[in-house]
């Protein structure tokens, strides 16, 4: 079987059977942050901790990547297979807007306050044969 | 004291592909101390920068070694508008009388592929595919159009607007006008944003001759008064390029505080201002400057825009030469196209574009990243 590995360790729960995306929380002033860091940049504090972020979430703002982009995009695509992807902030239940692919539905328009659900998606093969992992999300089937 | 700009010169935008980039800039020098009537040896110092066309201090190799304070500024989007300030504050101060500002570039074709960590960024980021600022301009304005109500024909009207001007500026890289169908029906980029409302990285150099304004009067029957000169970064939550999240609450933007801080130095307000340049990295982005800028409300654009306020003749001239969307963005360079199109205007030598009825007070404003403002205030 083909091992899966995280595009990095520490964006979402894996392996999971729900993964979340994962955060960091400030425990002085409650903001949130993705990717988790270690210094809140809302009041300058080194205290935060890691915290879930969910797996819906609404989307606040999007666009459609309509081609191939050039370097330091990495995946196994040729301009010929690419497919154009959506590109939004999906807000989150954990309190902080997350920037994320999502797939797009043919023949229908993305649109803002729309309910989406994380996936975690093989988003290329390396060297060694392993799947990259990442997060995206999709359409919420309700 | 009171700074002021004594001259100006411009090395064409565009494409020059038998000069470097430092050649670029010396050319602009070139032509902003003959235009003073000044030689290189009479500047006590200098600012400038560069993104992709080398240190600005080399310049001394076109122009002479006469051993000037000589400092390099490197500032993004804004790196014109701080050596801009650097100058304001060097003369402000009265430790210098005399120098020059320059800026220049030389990109290589196509949109720029940054490196995720030169932003504090891991790799993921950029591999997966979410490292375009064309995605950036593109979502930012999706979200603007859904809370001020703003539609497709505002974005069309902007573009239109800039290659019309970019047609009537001999420097200008775009000098073919573009019609309202030819924009509407271009590629889509990034949704809602088309291949022509985005500005490319090109090339060109712009530089600026500023003295002690008690001076000015010796080398132009024409200065220019550098009124006010701010450039500010982002608070925590305003909406930037390149940010994995984005906090629930939304901070104003740092267009917002750099232009307030402008404003309040330079004891002037929006209403005073009879010609403006106003960042323009892509059509959306000119709407979003209109008003935090202060020059309309959020969502006022749409009238505006269809009524021909931002063009040459209308209420509130924008970006009369044709911005970055028909000048190209040579990064280091375009801040300081901004304030020579100004001064242009404000001495009524704009010629074909020329704005009417004698313009008394400009306003520059660069925008970019990684969340970036530079406002200048200029009067006659
Ligand atoms: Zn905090």
């Amino acid at each position: 079987m083909t091992q899966q590995i995280a595009i990095k360790e520490g964006l979402f729960t894996w392996p999971a059977e729900k993964p979340e995306l994962l955060g960091s929380r400030c425990i002085h002033c409650g903001e949130a942050a993705f990717p988790a860091q270690n210094d809140c940049r809302a009041c300058g504090s080194r205290e935060t901790e890691i915290t879930a972020l969910g797996n819906r979430g609404t989307l606040w703002t999007w666009t459609i990547q309509s081609f191939m982009p050039k370097s330091p995009y990495l995946s196994d695509e040729t301009p010929e297979t690419f497919k154009p992807y959506g590109v939004g902030y999906v807000e989150m239940p954990g309190g902080v807007r997350v920037e994320s692919r999502f797939e797009l539905i043919e023949g229908q328009v993305p649109h803002i306050g729309m309910s989406l659900d994380l996936v975690i998606l093989p988003f290329r093969t390396d060297e060694s044969g392993q799947e990259i992992m990442m997060f995206s999300f999709k359409p919420a089937e309700e | 004291m009171d700074v002021a700009i004594i001259g100006i010169g411009l090395h064409p935008f565009g494409r020059s592909p038998t000069l470097t980039g430092q050649q670029q800039g010396a050319s602009a020098i070139r032509t902003a101390l003959a235009d003073a009537g000044l030689t290189w040896k009479d500047m006590q110092f200098a600012y400038g920068g560069s993104q992709d066309g080398g240190n600005a201090d080399a310049l001394v190799n076109e122009l002479g070694l006469t051993g000037l304070q000589f400092t390099n500024i490197w500032n993004g989007c804004a790196t014109g508008g701080s050596s801009l300030h650097a100058a304001y504050t060097a003369i402000k101060s009265g430790e210098y009388d005399i120098g020059v500002v320059v800026g220049f570039d030389k990109h290589a074709r196509g949109a720029f592929n940054p490196t995720p960590s030169d932003w504090g960024l891991d790799d993921w980021y950029g591999e997966s595919g979410m490292m375009l600022t064309t995605q950036f301009f593109a979502m930012k304005f999706q979200r603007y159009m859904h809370d001020h109500g703003i539609s497709n024909d505002s974005l069309i009207r902007v573009s239109e607007k800039a290659f019309q001007n970019g047609a009537l500026t001999p420097t200008a890289w775009r000098r073919e006008a573009l019609s309202y169908e030819q924009i509407a029906n271009s590629m889509m980029v990034s949704n809602p944003l088309r291949k022509y409302m985005f500005c490319s990285p090109a090339e060109g150099g712009a530089a600026l001759i500023l003295c002690n304004a008690n001076i000015a009067e010796r080398y132009t029957k024409k200065p220019i008064y550098l009124k006010a000169a701010a450039v500010r970064t982002r608070h925590y939550g305003s909406f930037e390029v390149f940010s994995p999240s984005q906090a629930m609450n939304v901070a104003d933007a740092p267009t917002v505080t750099a232009s307030n801080a402008a404003f309040e130095l330079a004891g002037l307000g929006p209403k005073d201002v009879d010609v403006m340049q106003l960042q323009d990295t892509d059509s959306g982005t000119e709407i979003i400057h209109m008003a935090e800028n202060g020059f309309c409300e959020h969502g006022e654009q749409e009238k505006l825009l269809r009524e021909g306020a931002t063009k040459i003749n209308g209420s509130m001239p924008v970006n009369t030469d044709g911005g970055c969307l028909a000048n190209g963005e040579p990064v280091g360079a375009s801040g300081l196209r901004q304030v020579h199109e100004i001064c242009v205007q404000l001495r009524g030598e704009g010629g074909a574009r020329q704005v009417s009825g004698s313009p008394k007070v400009g306003y520059t404003h660069v925008y970019g990243a990684p969340g970036l403002s530079g406002v200048n205030i200029l009067t006659r």
